[in-house]
């Protein structure tokens, strides 16, 4: 391996914007303040154990799974369509799919609000049929609405990845041994799309539970998620001992989260952890 | 071959980047300046960067709290800050500010003595008032038939899904304690906490815990009822004549915003220049007329409309404001507040 060396430029810039700040968290997460300066505690820790932080933690998790789940039953049906040997304008439908992520996801959040508020164009189209008003803003399923819109796309595109790989000869062979369409798909299809569903779910799992600038603007402050209280405890509070001790927990959960999907994604395809 | 070709290209790209923002690089001074959201009507800044030729770093925050952890932690480089009266306090105790040298801010004197020497900066040596007012109530007169005349209306059945808290610890915090009939500064922990359940039991009632995005749902009729600052409630009013504003007669917050220069400060000279232009009276009238809070200064006041001087929400009466209370900084007891918010919004 001459090219080795090419290599150094990256894991000095890891070294400096990965690693070192992650040895700060750790450190952070691990001491308090004390009027005798930083003592050494598992304080934070335990306090993230107390039912109030739990709970925060169990809706975090709640609604990412929801919003997870709902990706992947709206993104592989559409993958598989995207994937498809009938499909003509393939490459239109693939492109329509990159380009609001093109767009700052911000506006596209905020672009949600005005579609959702009372006077919001929603609602005047109930209105204007005659119907009630519906309170959509600022309610839970707007926020699992935000997560899946903003986060379908990366569903979609790995398991697409997969299932264009995936050898038609194989699916030939198996009508040809007179197998039904539901039989190639439940035997041949899905299991050779595990690595790209697993990918997909890491994908959008990982965003979902982690988010804060989504159930800020569409919970309206409400639905306080892990994320939120990170920030808080950040930008508010000023106790970056706790704040670095939920984002400890935080990262633990996720690589053992990842540690169990990656088990499935043996060829690594659409991209694992980005 | 190809490789070193590569990184050389990779190195010429970023040499060039680099050479090209340094063309472009403003040699003029820069003064860092942070202010509220919505603060300041921003023509006044580019009119203080042609006059003295310094390029102006304008950053906003939303409330206290993130402005003060941003400075603590060393972050921004700010010269100019404009914080409320129990932050500054606190930013005095922890010796985070300069003191003025009123000798380069001659318009000073145009500030109302009342305005001068207040308990947060006992000597007036930190800190030069911009804008006071008041908390309280807006609300649609379309949509709320009952009077407003307390702070329970936020806590009524009948509104629910129609009321808009202010997402600031003190301020949402503060109206409980006023309305439950205790000091908005008490270090009492049973208070407290029977602030704390009450603003658990109004959650949900809450339509959402905003910051500047009030004024625009209120004016689009989004909610029934909000918290509000007396100058936005000034603003939204002109923009929704639906809307009208009052101080609950339990009482509520009298604040006042100052001007002040960080220890962090590199440039003194210029964050003075700053202070004393935005005293000098057509600015100072510019920037009140314009964002609708109450000016401490004695001159542009008499140039405002007779309409908003005799509004009650900007220029509320003394018998009003003798029922509000000044925030005070609680030094250690903060954490109390940072717990009980926490677990408000955590809930």
């Amino acid at each position: 391996m001459k090219s080795k060396w090419l290599s150094f430029p990256y894991l000095v810039w890891m070294l400096i914007f990965i690693f070192i700040p992650l040895l700060l968290v750790l450190y952070f997460s691990l001491t308090i303040r004390t009027p005798d300066g930083l003592v050494f505690s598992f304080d934070n820790f335990r306090r993230f154990f107390e039912p109030i932080y739990l709970k925060v933690f169990l809706r975090s998790v709640y609604l990412a799974l929801i919003s997870t789940v709902i990706c992947l039953a709206l993104g592989y049906p559409m993958a598989m369509i995207l994937a498809g040997n009938n499909f003509k304008r393939k490459n239109v439908m693939v492109f329509l799919f990159v380009v609001p992520m093109w767009m700052n996801f911000l506006l596209r959040t905020y672009a949600w609000m005005t579609l959702l508020e009372r006077q919001g164009l929603l609602n005047t189209f109930l209105t204007f049929l005659g119907l009630p008003p519906l309170n959509l803003l600022y309610t839970q399923e707007a926020v699992v609405l935000g997560m899946v819109y903003n986060f379908l796309p990366f569903m979609v595109l790995p398991i697409y990845s997969v299932l264009r790989k995936i050898d038609r000869q194989l699916i030939e062979a198996a009508a040809d041994l007179g197998a039904d369409q539901m039989t190639i798909f439940r035997r041949v299809i899905f299991p050779l799309s595990l690595p790209g569903v697993m990918s997909g779910i890491t994908m959008v799992f990982m965003p979902a539970v982690t988010t804060f600038v989504i159930s800020r603007l569409l919970g309206g402050g409400q639905f306080t998620l892990i994320g939120n209280l990170i920030e808080q405890q950040f930008l508010f509070v000023g106790d970056w001992h706790f704040g670095s001790a939920i984002s400890m927990v935080m990262m633990v959960i996720i690589l053992l989260s990842m540690g169990v999907l990656s088990r499935y994604d043996k060829e690594h395809e659409g991209g694992g952890l980005w | 071959m190809g490789k070193i070709r590569i990184l050389c290209l990779a190195l010429l790209l970023i040499v060039a980047v680099l050479s090209f923002s340094a063309c472009f690089k403003d040699q003029r001074p820069v003064l860092n300046v942070y202010n509220w959201g919505d603060y300041i009507d921003e023509s006044v800044i580019a009119e203080f960067e042609k006059e003295f030729n310094i390029r102006v770093n304008y950053d906003t925050f939303s409330t206290n709290e993130d402005m003060y952890v941003k400075v603590k932690s060393g972050g921004g480089n700010y010269d100019v800050l404009f914080p409320s009266d129990y932050t500054i306090e606190r930013m005095i105790k922890e010796g985070m500010l300069q003191k003025l040298d009123f000798n380069n801010i001659p318009n000073y004197q145009y500030i109302e003595e009342q305005f001068k020497n207040l308990d947060y900066d006992p000597q007036n040596a930190y800190s030069v008032p911009y804008m006071w007012g008041t908390v309280g109530i807006i609300y649609n007169k379309k949509k709320v038939t009952k009077p407003v005349t307390s702070w329970q209306i936020l806590w009524d059945q009948d509104y629910a899904k129609q009321i808009l808290m202010l997402d600031s610890q003190r301020d949402s915090i503060g109206i409980t304690l006023k309305m439950l009939g205790y000091s908005l500064n008490t270090r009492n922990l049973k208070e407290l906490e029977a602030a704390k359940e009450a603003l658990i039991k109004q959650k949900p009632l809450v339509l959402a815990y905003v910051g500047d995005d009030v004024k625009d749902k209120m004016i689009a009729g989004e909610a029934a009822l909000a918290v509000v600052w007396s100058g936005d409630a000034v603003y939204m009013m002109r923009e929704n004549p639906d809307l009208a504003y009052v101080i609950p007669e339990e009482g509520s917050n009298l604040w006042f915003d100052a001007m002040v220069i960080p220890t962090t400060s590199k440039n003194k000279e210029a964050a003075e220049k700053f202070i004393n232009f935005l005293c000098r009276t057509e600015i100072a009238y510019k920037n009140t007329d314009y964002i609708g809070y109450s000016t401490p200064h004695r001159e542009a006041k008499k140039l405002l409309d007779p309409e908003l001087l005799s509004n009650s929400a900007a220029y509320p009466g003394a018998k009003e404001l003798a029922r509000c209370e000044v925030f005070l900084d609680l030094g250690d007891f903060l954490k109390e507040y940072d717990r009980i918010w926490t677990e408000v919004k955590a809930r």
